[in-house]
């Protein structure tokens, strides 16, 4: 769906001649050009995955974190431009303290995602502002229960069941339609998740790749945390199985 | 010796004397209405009042007396002193008139906005919160002690009291006001959990109406408001129908009542 908006695309307060404003859609582009990232709603919270790209060998595994806690009860997966999701989650932080100061509860999860969207929207308004270049999925569980919320570089932001951003996005979502999600514990989600991040890493393109997992469910007390190792391990093992059975035919 | 000392005291009674005639003719020139009527109309309206908020098994009931008074006058007799936040959430207000009214009024202000974003009503804690705020951050300036009460889907019928200082403290029933010191051993005694709501409105009726009977600063009518999962309902106590406590006399409507009754003596116990 490129096309060159050749003379219309060089400041983000331009529109196109057909109701564009491509600035948004490139920046939409870097989120395409990153690891994959998926979340799903299972049927007692949320799991969340990150295929994160290994640049250099000599990288720390397990720096570089790609998922992180917004609240006690919510997490923000990023992809796309790192420095500029580290902005995003900073702002949603200060958004769930200030809520909860003002307001004496925990942010409603819809909230949360109606703000950080107004945000990301808020930078695609101004000449003197480039728009973010990262697409977040936030996963969180509150008193109605758990919420999936998916925000693109343009400031939308909708409720999902499944949501994949990345590079991998056409093969995760369709992976994720095959699952039965509202019948699925997490701990059967984290299985499925890491198998559909395995699944569409492309070996050929990119080299190494690292898993990072968080839930937020009723087993982690509906607080946002890392999987725990061993249940990633498994987690990891049983992808490799299912990737070597599929080679294998 | 003695003497002297004898004479001083005199000497320092009638000084004493002197100067509390004078600190009378000063005072008389500042404020005539106070000596005169014993009435000081530039005294803020202040609220003596009786506020009650209770739990019970499916909801709260608030209750209030009716009277605001300006120093000794009574300024207004049949005041509402339970005021509406949201539909789902009434607050109790005692101290100063004005304070409580413009504390209720910006929290009521906030809540409608933040109704509107969430998209569904305000849960009580909420509502509490946003009170609590104001009546902390700015404590200096305020005096007013208010009871929060109401009922949302989340967690039921619940009561916030939000004393002077700007505490907020959840508790299953709330007393305030001037009348309330009076009622602190009785709600000791008459207290329990899981009241039906007609237990809990008849015990908040014969708190209000025992405070009125010892408080000078309450008065008036008893004035409820029971909020459920079905909704908010009002209920009015005239003062004349309330039981008649020990020592209390009834009402006597007219002097002529006394004198064509059979046996003309007033002050007949």
């Amino acid at each position: 769906m490129s096309s060159i908006g050749t003379g219309y695309d060089l400041s983000v307060t331009t529109f196109s001649p057909d109701g564009r404003v491509f600035q948004i859609e490139y920046a939409a582009k870097a989120v395409d050009n990153s690891g994959t990232v998926i979340g799903i709603k299972c049927k007692d919270g949320i799991v969340m995955g990150v295929e994160k790209l290994i640049a250099s060998k000599m990288m720390l595994s397990g720096s570089n974190r790609r998922i992180h806690s917004v609240h006690r009860h919510s997490g923000m997966a990023v992809a796309g431009l790192a420095a500029d999701g580290r902005q995003i989650v900073a702002r949603a932080k200060s958004e769930a303290t200030n809520y909860q100061s003002v307001y004496g509860e925990p942010i409603p999860v819809k909230e949360l995602a109606e703000r950080v969207a107004s945000y990301v929207h808020l930078c695609t308004l101004y000449w003197w502002l480039r728009p973010f270049g990262c697409g977040i999925i936030l996963g969180g569980y509150d008193r109605d229960g758990p919420q999936l919320y998916m925000v693109e570089p343009s400031g939308i932001s909708s409720r999902y069941f499944g949501a994949a951003i990345g590079k991998g996005k056409q093969a995760a979502k369709t992976e994720i339609e095959k699952l039965k999600l509202s019948e699925m514990t997490c701990r059967e989600g984290v299985i499925e998740v890491a198998k559909i991040i395995y699944k569409v890493h492309d070996e050929a393109k990119d080299k190494a790749f690292e898993l990072e997992m968080s839930w937020v469910c009723d087993e982690s007390k509906q607080q946002h945390q890392k999987v725990p190792d061993d249940l990633l391990e498994e987690a990891k093992a049983a992808a490799r199985t299912a990737l070597e059975e599929m080679d294998a035919d | 010796m003695k003497t002297e000392r004898k004479l001083e005291k005199q000497a320092r009674t009638v000084r004493s004397g002197y100067l509390y005639i004078l600190s009378l003719a000063l005072s008389a020139s500042r404020d005539t209405a106070k000596m005169d009527l014993n009435m000081d109309s530039n005294a803020p309206h202040s609220m003596g009042t009786t506020i009650i908020g209770v739990t019970y098994n499916g909801g709260v009931v608030l209750g209030a007396d009716s009277r605001t008074s300006t120093g000794m006058y009574v300024a207004n007799r049949a005041s509402d002193k339970i005021t509406q936040l949201t539909d789902n959430v009434y607050v109790c207000r005692s101290g100063s008139a004005a304070d409580s009214q413009v504390v209720s009024d910006y929290v009521r202000y906030f809540l409608h906005q933040h109704t509107i974003q969430l998209g569904q009503p305000a849960t009580v804690k909420v509502a509490a919160n946003l009170i609590r705020l104001l009546s902390y951050n700015n404590k200096n300036m305020l005096e007013t002690g208010l009871i929060v009460g109401g009922w949302d889907k989340y967690e039921g019928g619940k009561i916030f009291g939000i004393p002077l200082g700007g505490t907020l403290i959840e508790q299953p029933f709330a007393i305030g006001g001037s009348g309330s010191s009076y009622l602190y051993g009785f709600f000791d005694q008459a207290w329990k959990e899981g009241m039906t709501k007609d237990e809990a409105e008849q015990l908040v009726v014969k708190a209000v109406s025992l405070a009125i009977a010892r408080d000078g600063a309450s008065g008036g009518v008893v004035r409820t408001v029971v909020i459920n999962s079905e909704g908010v309902t009002r209920n009015f106590y005239p003062g004349d129908k309330l039981q008649l406590w020990h020592e209390e006399l009834e009402p006597q409507n007219s002097l002529l009542d006394i004198l064509n009754s059979p046996t003309p003596e007033p002050m007949n116990i």
